[in-house]
């Protein structure tokens, strides 16, 4: 299963700003996006249905995200590409927390590949339910 | 805030070779909301100052991923956006409203082949004022040969 995600404009623009980056590669008519963009693909074009994270079940307000690595196997993708995306759970593992109870681990991949299905990009994200403590 | 660090000559990169360290915020809780619009990443926990006290924090925290992000800015303001290979940041002590991030990075290899690519590796880390390190990381940049 799949997904798209058009880089857009105005999207670029906005992210940009928000990571505070005045590099003119984000600009002009065709920029390219800021290298975290990918992380919007999960967040903003994932289908419900395909939602990796929700499959991982962690409680929302025990969440913290531990890594994030982004691979380009070519220029990071420019406004006017449309991506497929495909993500899966890569592994899920378990540690003692440090003040008792169990710590849960999930790892989380995208693939994103362009209209000619090259692989261009790849995401991976460790994300961490911490141990109850109440 | 500091000024963005100065495009460096890939060419001339050594191991050991560090950009001038670059300062961002104070961040405001506006920051983490424009981040998070921008993103997608709606997670009250950043934002609902009720729900984060409710779940045991002190108050809202920065996004994770805000932080990576100004730190690509810093890495690709010195190094470009366009030879970025790889990005890779551990996320290591949370970032509070009202916190300044410090960013450093640090050529740690240089690969040159005669007309192959120049592979440089940087390490990279954020440091919040009180001296905690909010994140670690690195990244890869490969920069096609100059032509002859």
């Amino acid at each position: 299963m799949s997904y798209r995600m058009p880089v857009e404009l105005s999207k670029v623009r906005e992210f940009a700003r928000a990571v505070q980056s005045r590099n003119p590669a984000h600009r002009g008519k065709q920029p390219t996006i800021p290298p975290t963009m990918l992380t919007s693909a999960r967040l903003l074009w994932e289908p419900r249905e395909q939602n990796a994270f929700a499959k991982l079940g962690f409680d929302m307000q025990r969440l913290l995200h531990g890594e994030e690595e982004y691979v380009f196997h070519r220029p990071p993708p420019r406004v006017g590409q449309v991506l497929e995306v495909q993500t899966r759970i890569d592994e899920t593992y378990e540690k003692p927390g440090r003040r008792g109870g169990t710590m849960r681990f999930g790892v989380v991949v995208s693939e994103f590949r362009d209209e000619q299905g090259t692989l261009v990009a790849e995401q991976r994200s460790v994300l961490i339910e911490t141990a109850r403590t109440r | 805030m500091s000024a963005p660090a100065v495009r460096a000559d890939p060419r001339a990169l050594c191991a050991g070779d560090r950009a001038k360290p670059r300062r961002f915020g104070p961040l405001t809780r506006t920051d983490f909301v424009r981040y998070q619009g921008a993103s997608g990443d709606l997670n009250p926990i950043h934002h609902d100052e009720e729900l984060a006290r409710a779940v045991g924090y002190p108050t809202v925290f920065g996004v994770g991923m805000l932080h990576a992000g100004l730190v690509a800015t810093y890495v690709t303001d010195w190094l470009g956006v366009e030879c970025i290979r790889r990005f890779t940041v551990r996320f290591r002590e949370q970032v509070w409203p009202g916190d300044e991030l410090t960013c450093s990075a640090e050529v740690t290899d240089v690969t040159r082949e005669d007309g192959a690519e120049l592979i440089v590796q940087v390490a990279l880390a954020c440091v919040v004022q009180t001296g905690a390190t909010a994140l670690t990381g690195s990244a890869e940049f490969r920069f096609a040969p100059a032509a002859a």
